[in-house]
């Protein structure tokens, strides 16, 4: 009887707490899809940049190469953009003008907000992922296995992991208005440099060596490895340099965490 | 005597080297309004931060319902309505209250809610697009949507136009006649005087009076009187019964307790004085005349 009773009350504190992990990522959601600001450019810009330069620059010549190609690269381009603004600036602004205190003070729980945030930038990623394979597929042409489209697809929520923890630590350690600044300062030049844009094998050898560095670039070596047009380096090291700076990233938010709000 | 249902205890709480809280002490009863009211930079928000938990203590006890005011226990049997604070622009109030509600086991429904509020009519437009009264309407609902049996209030009216004042305090004082209680910081002595059942006086981070707002009132001088006239201040201080003159532009002000030994005196003193007001000293001249001395003492 008093363990069918306390069975009874998990399971509706479960249900209520999985309630609240769908309102707060719904909420989450529509608060930044309502801002057209973030959400038009987030979800335009890797499209529209991918038919320029994917299809209408990159199929001169008949070839798919190109458009093929810069699938896999402009949508890691694509999905780095919510991780960075959506979970970055979305938290540093909601320490700076109030709204985690409140929260803070209410009995959510503290995950809850996390997850909701990262629903909200993997929903954003699906969104891309999904705009970018139609434009590749119906417009360029581009042919790959199924299996192919579908681990392409995987690996590149995978890879928004990192660039969320990245978001994170600038989110609780920059205020709002620098933020901003810091991450387009940080997104735009590690697109570039990473080979998002232009093929890395087209760099100089001194830029191909310096785009190791970046998360982005093994992120994009990973994505191109599914379609076999990486540059040969081995998936354990893309993996662990990727797995690397997401604990990292984690670490310094865990840190700043602690900072105090407003 | 009602029971204590949160407490600061001996808190001394520090920024830095600026030493905010000095060794406060206050209880909060239950079914009671208390007002804490102080001057901006009293350290009001300091004392609410610890109750709520979003401070940690440095010194000293702070307790809700006996507990820890952080724990996942009390956060779910209190609300509060903070000075700083936002919810996104762009959800709308609806949304932002069910977002809440789902935050507590038991909550107050969302009719009640939307009209303990007074917000039916603004249930779907967007937070952002609200005016700074009905914002705060707004985060007043979100700060009872788990039914709570305490209530941090702080700040609530500041910024806001007389008529969206009036309004709140009406719903604050239907909080009071649900039999909740409230811990409500103001600056504005108006406000403490028409909500509270107890006024704690907090200057320079320290408790300087505490009692019904009547016995606040009464610890200052009873009336205020205000004239023009060309006695200097330093002999009208030396007058029985002035406990505080000052200039306000052409006018004297005069506090005292004993206003018609006052007046004999002045009107005695000086033939020519005239525009002659004598008015009750409302909470705002006790406070004045209460951080007064305490100014003095320190200087």
């Amino acid at each position: 009887m008093d363990a069918a009773i306390r069975a009874t009350v998990n399971r509706m504190d479960f249900s209520r707490r999985l309630r609240v992990y769908a309102l707060e990522s719904r909420a989450q959601f529509l608060s930044v899809w309502r801002v057209p600001a973030f959400s038009v450019p987030t979800l335009v810009f890797p499209l529209m940049f991918y038919v320029f330069f994917g299809i209408i620059m990159g199929t001169r010549g008949l070839s798919l190469v190109m458009p093929t190609y810069l699938l896999a690269t402009y949508g890691v381009f694509g999905i780095i953009g919510p991780a960075l603004f959506g979970f970055g600036l979305g938290l540093s602004t909601e320490r700076s003008d109030g709204t985690l205190l409140l929260k803070q003070t209410t009995p959510m729980p503290p995950a809850a907000y996390l997850v909701a945030k990262l629903s909200m930038a993997l929903l954003f990623s699906s969104l891309i992922i999904l705009g970018l394979f139609c434009m590749g597929g119906y417009l360029a042409g581009v042919e790959l296995y199924r299996w192919q489209w579908f681990t392409l697809a995987g690996v590149l929520l995978l890879s928004t992991l990192p660039f969320c923890a990245m978001g994170l630590a600038i989110g609780t350690w920059v205020k709002a208005q620098a933020a901003m600044a810091l991450v387009n300062a940080v997104y735009l030049p590690m697109a570039f440099l990473s080979g998002l844009w232009f093929p890395v094998m087209a760099f100089p050898t001194v830029l191909q060596k310096l785009a190791n560095i970046f998360p982005a670039y093994h992120a994009a070596q990973l994505c191109l490895k599914v379609i076999d047009m990486d540059q040969g380096q081995s998936a354990v090291l893309h993996l662990g340099v990727l797995i690397f700076y997401t604990m990292a990233f984690l670490a310094l938010a865990a840190v700043g965490m602690r900072r105090p709000l407003a | 005597m009602a029971q204590t249902i949160a407490r600061l205890e001996q808190v001394r709480h520090q920024y830095g080297d600026v030493v905010a809280l000095d060794g406060v002490s206050v209880e909060i009863r239950q079914g009671e309004v208390l007002a804490v009211l102080g001057p901006n930079g009293a350290g009001k928000t300091t004392a609410v931060s610890l109750l709520l938990g979003t401070l940690t203590v440095q010194s000293g006890v702070a307790e809700v319902f006996g507990q820890t005011p952080g724990s996942q226990a009390v956060r779910a049997r209190r609300g509060a309505m903070l000075q700083i604070s936002g919810v996104a622009e762009t959800l709308t109030v609806r949304e932002h209250i069910s977002l809440f509600r789902s935050y507590y086991a038991r909550s107050l429904g969302e009719q009640r809610l939307l009209s303990m509020a007074g917000l039916e009519e603004l249930a779907d437009r967007r937070f952002g697009k609200l005016s700074g009264g009905q914002q705060q309407r707004v985060m007043f609902a979100l700060a009872l949507a788990g039914d709570p049996e305490l209530v941090f209030l702080d700040e609530p009216t500041t910024g806001l136009d007389l008529e969206a004042r009036r309004r709140l305090w009406h719903e604050i004082r239907q909080l009071r006649a649900m039999g909740r209680s409230a811990v409500l910081t103001t600056h504005h002595l108006e406000e403490a005087d028409a909500l509270a059942d107890r006024v704690v006086v907090i200057h320079r981070g320290r408790v300087i009076a505490e009692g019904t707002p009547a016995q606040i009132k009464s610890r200052s001088a009873g009336r205020r009187i205000s004239c023009i006239t060309e006695i200097p201040l330093e002999r009208l201080s030396m007058i029985p019964g002035v406990a505080r003159a000052a200039h306000n532009g052409q006018h004297t002000e005069i506090l005292s307790s004993a206003p018609e030994e006052v007046l004999r005196t002045l009107l005695e003193m000086d033939r020519s004085l005239r525009d002659l007001h004598v008015s009750g000293a409302g909470l705002e001249d006790a406070f004045i005349a209460l951080t007064q001395t305490e100014n003095e003492e320190a200087a």
